[in-house]
């Protein structure tokens, strides 16, 4: 690990914070605009109705209303479109019903957006949209699956059969069937992989500001990729092109996938500037925010692991329902499918895997990837039906991992599911993971809790995902209707001083902190002379921006390819300066030298060189010193590690408390530890908030019943103890700087840790599985059901 | 419209103001100090905290009109110029913040805190902060923070 204060390695403090502490960030509802206006949104009460009319009279007659808009001053436009097309068994392309900006004759789930108010402020707005009268009838709602397959209420959308979006599989049922029927053991595992919001703390937020002199549009929005909201707004919805639409996410308050996607709020906050002339700003508050952001999770699975004699794993299949929502947002087909299928293998040489997966459209919030996005549901299958086999044949939790983690003299491993691991050290994490955890005194401490009249158990979790997606001719192949790769452009100024401008986008990764170390230590440049530009697709020259895990591992490469290409322009402007040939200098901690003599330029030098030319190779270059690099990754990156929660229950009150949880995590070269170390501790109380807390809970009627902070349960401080973390490290072979990424770990690791140690702990009395969230109800009547 | 009076971070204000003005909304939309955020409306999410007359409350369940003749403090009233309050500065050297938004709120709370229990352990810094959420920080480097601003508060 590199020493040096600001360099690769290093715990540099996040030089964005400053800004944060002292209350100046910039926030998108931060921005107020001349003669700005607000818009309210009504939105439907009911989950499935249709919509006989609308009266807008009393309401456009209100003080300081400005407009009402419905869906017919949407005819125009597009529907919200879908990033990613997956098809069939049968080789159908999946039912892609249209999703209108605002709902038309029909609405599909509670929060359905039906008309706008706009008014010249955002309280008179909101007394507007309760003047909109809408005369609905109800229609009986889907909710639950199976009930939405086998037994459908109604149909969501009349061109979805039995309300299937697609029936997918990947693998080879047939001798996955044989080898389950002749193995000599089979664990089955049925479960519900439980419904999450994802619950940024900033709720969404978007100014649509049209330019009345040359007409053009600026959308200042909560995005997490503004070059794909342009993108997918501006082709698909508005028919505006990209030179007269700008997109600018400026400081974004937390993600976690829920600002990946292209909302229905972007498009109206857009049309109706246009329209009435002045901006219009839209902010969520939460109970919005609850009933419009995409959800996450809400699988529910049937799992067969067949095992040979000696605990090695022959077959593993997988039946899937995936809860599609009521619309398809911009990348839930894939979720399921192509994030969630292909990781099945784990860390483990199960040699053969087979998943069947059905999308379904309910009438719910669409449903779209959340902090780990089918991975978590992967690893939860996975490490579950592993702990439960383990107890089933009598093996040690470590050791049946142990038996069947693909070695390190393994690599590069091709699974049985599409994905080829280009390093990993399962061992390694697991033994960490183990040693930290003081694994083998845990009998000591199980009798010490019984004494104490507690039930003590542990739990393991070892883990693999895929990130940094993605190469853009594999995810083409698979039905991604976009590349994702990066881009980047390295500034160097006349007086030596660095802009970087990234296509990723920060919100609340540091980046303006890593990104700046790569390149402080690349050029052997002060970081303090190195700004990070990103967010504004009027700076940028491009970008797919950040979720997935990707920003360093395909970002960072992004960054490193146009250094590369700054160095090689520099060596040639040196080369001239010293009166040598190019192949000979080399460029090192910032100079320009000539191999083998006392001759050097500083980067300086050759930055003014390159702005004020007049001794300069004009036969050769052009002045000016400025790349822009596309970096496609050549395949995904495999974080792993392995995570050991220990708990104590309460089995009076069923009340579950996290005595300790470790995180041995690979994620290939850290840039900065400490930041990393931060995205770890985040996602692990996001996975023990879907392990004890979390659950987007629906009624029968659709109606969405944990819609506030009072009745959806936050993790909060006292909830959650210190964790311990640490590093191992397999560079990643096929990127420049060996990364593979942090920022979903956490999440996709730790639920089955809790659980495993929730079910160790209530393993004398015979419980088998707990769902998510495991309550303090759930586990207490576990309890009393088992005794 | 009612007429309110408020000494802000120091400075008198005296606006008129629609009633039903909350006093988040007038710090932020009036005042234009929008360090001070909104991240719920059931004042369960602390991202509004803000100190009037000394103590933390949460300026989205408060009329502007309850804070007539108050003294409020927010995250920009906390520290001058580019100085740091000890809260500020243990934040940053402590990694206890990630996208920021839920920062400002959490900074006020805790300065609230350390004001009632100057040496807290770590659960009752965990339970001082029961209402405030952090979506980014999974709250390890908040607690750390919260114990290295105590103790640098007391020396």
């Amino acid at each position: 690990m590199n020493d040096s204060v600001s360099g690769i390695g290093a715990r540099v403090l996040r030089r964005e914070d400053f800004r944060f502490i002292k209350g100046r960030g910039k926030y998108v509802d931060d921005i107020v605009l001349t003669r700005q206006t607000y818009a309210a949104i009504v939105r439907s009460p009911h989950a499935h109705a249709t919509i006989n009319g609308i009266d807008t009279g009393e309401a456009a007659a209100m003080p300081g209303v400005i407009r009402v808009l419905t869906a017919k001053d949407f005819e125009a436009f597009g529907g919200l479109p879908c990033g990613w097309q997956v098809h069939s068994q049968n080789g159908d392309p999946m039912v892609e019903p249209k999703h209108p900006i605002l709902a038309d004759g029909k609405v599909r789930h509670v929060g359905d957006p039906v008309a706008v108010v706009i008014a010249n402020s955002r309280a008179e707005a909101r007394d507007a949209a309760d003047a909109v009268l809408v005369d609905y009838s109800e229609l009986p709602a889907v909710v639950r699956m199976p009930d939405a397959i086998s037994n459908p209420a109604a149909l969501v959308h009349d061109e979805a059969a039995n309300n299937i979006c697609f029936d997918w599989a990947l693998g080879d049922k047939t001798a996955i069937d044989e080898a389950i029927a002749s193995a000599a053991h089979v664990t089955t595992l049925e479960f519900t992989n439980n419904r999450l919001s994802p619950n940024a703390m900033e709720p969404r937020c978007a100014i649509g500001d049209f330019d009345t002199s040359n007409g053009d549009y600026t959308l200042y929005t909560t995005s997490q990729n503004p070059h794909v909201i342009r993108l997918l707004m501006g082709a698909f919805v508005l028919s505006i092109p990209e030179h007269k639409l700008r997109v600018y996410a400026p400081d974004v308050g937390g993600g976690f996938g829920s600002k990946i996607y292209h909302y229905a709020e972007e498009a109206i906050v857009t049309v109706a500037s246009k329209l009435i002339g002045r901006p219009v700003k839209w902010t969520s508050d939460r109970t919005e925010a609850f009933i419009s952001d995409a959800h996450g999770r809400d699988h529910v699975t049937k799992a067969q692991l067949a095992l040979d004699a000696d605990g090695k794993f022959l077959a593993l299949k997988v039946e899937t329902m995936a809860n599609m929502g009521a619309y398809l947002s911009t990348f839930a087909p894939c979720v399921p499918t192509y994030l969630h299928a292909t990781l099945l293998a784990g860390q483990y040489k199960t040699p053969l895997i087979y998943a069947n997966v059905k999308a379904v459209f309910t009438n719910t919030v669409p449903v779209d990837a959340y902090r780990g996005a089918g991975r978590p549901e992967a690893t939860y299958l996975l490490e579950r039906i592993i702990d439960k086999a383990a107890r089933e044949v009598g093996l040690d939790q470590a050791e049946i991992r142990r038996r069947n983690f693909i070695q390190p003299d393994e690599f590069p491993y091709q699974t049985p599911v599409a994905l080829v691991y280009d390093t990993g050290n399962y061992e390694a994490t697991l033994a960490a993971a183990l040693k930290a955890s003081s694994y083998d005194g845990i009998a000591q401490r199980k009798a010490e809790a019984k004494a104490r009249g507690k039930l003590r158990g542990i739990g393991l979790s070892c883990y693999i995902e895929a990130c940094g997606i993605a190469p853009s001719a594999v995810v083409g192949s698979l039905g991604a209707r976009a590349g994702l790769y990066e881009a980047a452009t390295i500034r160097v100024n006349p007086t030596g001083s660095i802009s970087v401008l990234t296509g990723s986008h920060s919100h609340g990764q540091g980046h303006e902190t890593t990104f700046a170390q790569v390149v402080a230590e690349q050029l052997g440049q002060p970081i303090d002379n190195i700004d990070i530009v990103h967010g504004d697709t009027a700076r940028i020259p491009f970008g797919m921006g950040t979720y997935g895990s990707r920003s360093i591992a395909v970002g960072g490469a992004a960054i490193v390819k146009a250094v590369d290409k700054i160095i090689a322009k520099g060596k040639k402007i040196a080369a001239h300066l010293m009166e040598a040939s190019a192949d000979d200098v080399v460029f090192e901690n910032g100079m320009f030298k000539v191999a083998g003599t006392d001759k050097e330029v500083d980067f300086g030098s050759v930055a003014l060189t390159a702005y004020v030319p007049h001794n300069f190779p004009f036969e050769e270059l052009e002045p000016g010193l400025e790349e822009t690099a596309f970096y496609d990754p050549a395949n995904f990156t495999y974080p792993a590690g392995s995570y050991v929660c220990e708990v104590e229950v309460d089995p009076e009150t069923g009340v579950v408390e996290i005595c300790s949880l470790h995180a041995s995590d690979d994620f290939g070269n850290v840039i900065n530890p400490m930041i990393v170390e931060g995205q770890v501790h985040g996602g692990l109380v996001q996975g023990i908030g879907q392990a004890l807390l979390e659950q987007a809970v629906y009624d029968e009627n659709g109606q969405l019943l944990t819609a506030s902070y009072n009745d959806y349960a936050m993790p909060r401080a006292d909830d959650v103890p210190n964790f311990t973390v640490d590093h191992q490290v397999t560079a990643c072979t096929h990127n420049p700087l060996g990364v593979k990424g942090c920022g979903e770990a956490g999440a996709i690791g730790s639920p089955p840790a809790v659980i495993n140690a929730i079910v160790d702990a209530l393993s004398e009395y015979g419980v088998e599985h707990i769902e998510m969230p495991a309550t303090p109800r759930k586990v207490w009547r576990a309890i009393q059901a088992a005794k | 419209m009612p007429k309110v009076s408020m000494t802000v971070n120091g400075q008198a204000v005296s606006v008129e103001v629609d009633g039903r003005t909350l006093l988040v909304d007038f710090l932020r939309d009036q005042l234009a100090l929008t360090g001070t955020h909104v991240g719920c409306d059931t004042s369960q999410c602390g991202a509004c905290v803000v100190h009037v007359n000394g103590e933390a409350a949460k300026s989205c369940t408060m009329l502007a009109a309850q804070a007539d003749g108050c003294d409020v403090t927010t995250i920009e009233g906390l520290s001058d110029g580019d100085d740091l309050h000890p809260m500020q500065a243990a934040f940053r050297d402590n990694h206890g913040l990630q996208c920021g938004f839920c920062t400002p709120g959490m900074i006020m709370s805790a300065v609230d805190l350390l004001q009632r229990n100057p040496s807290p352990s770590e659960a009752e810094i965990r339970k001082g902060l029961e209402g405030n959420i952090c979506r980014c920080t999974g709250y390890h480097n908040i607690v750390k923070a919260v114990a290295q601003a105590a103790s640098a508060m007391r020396s």
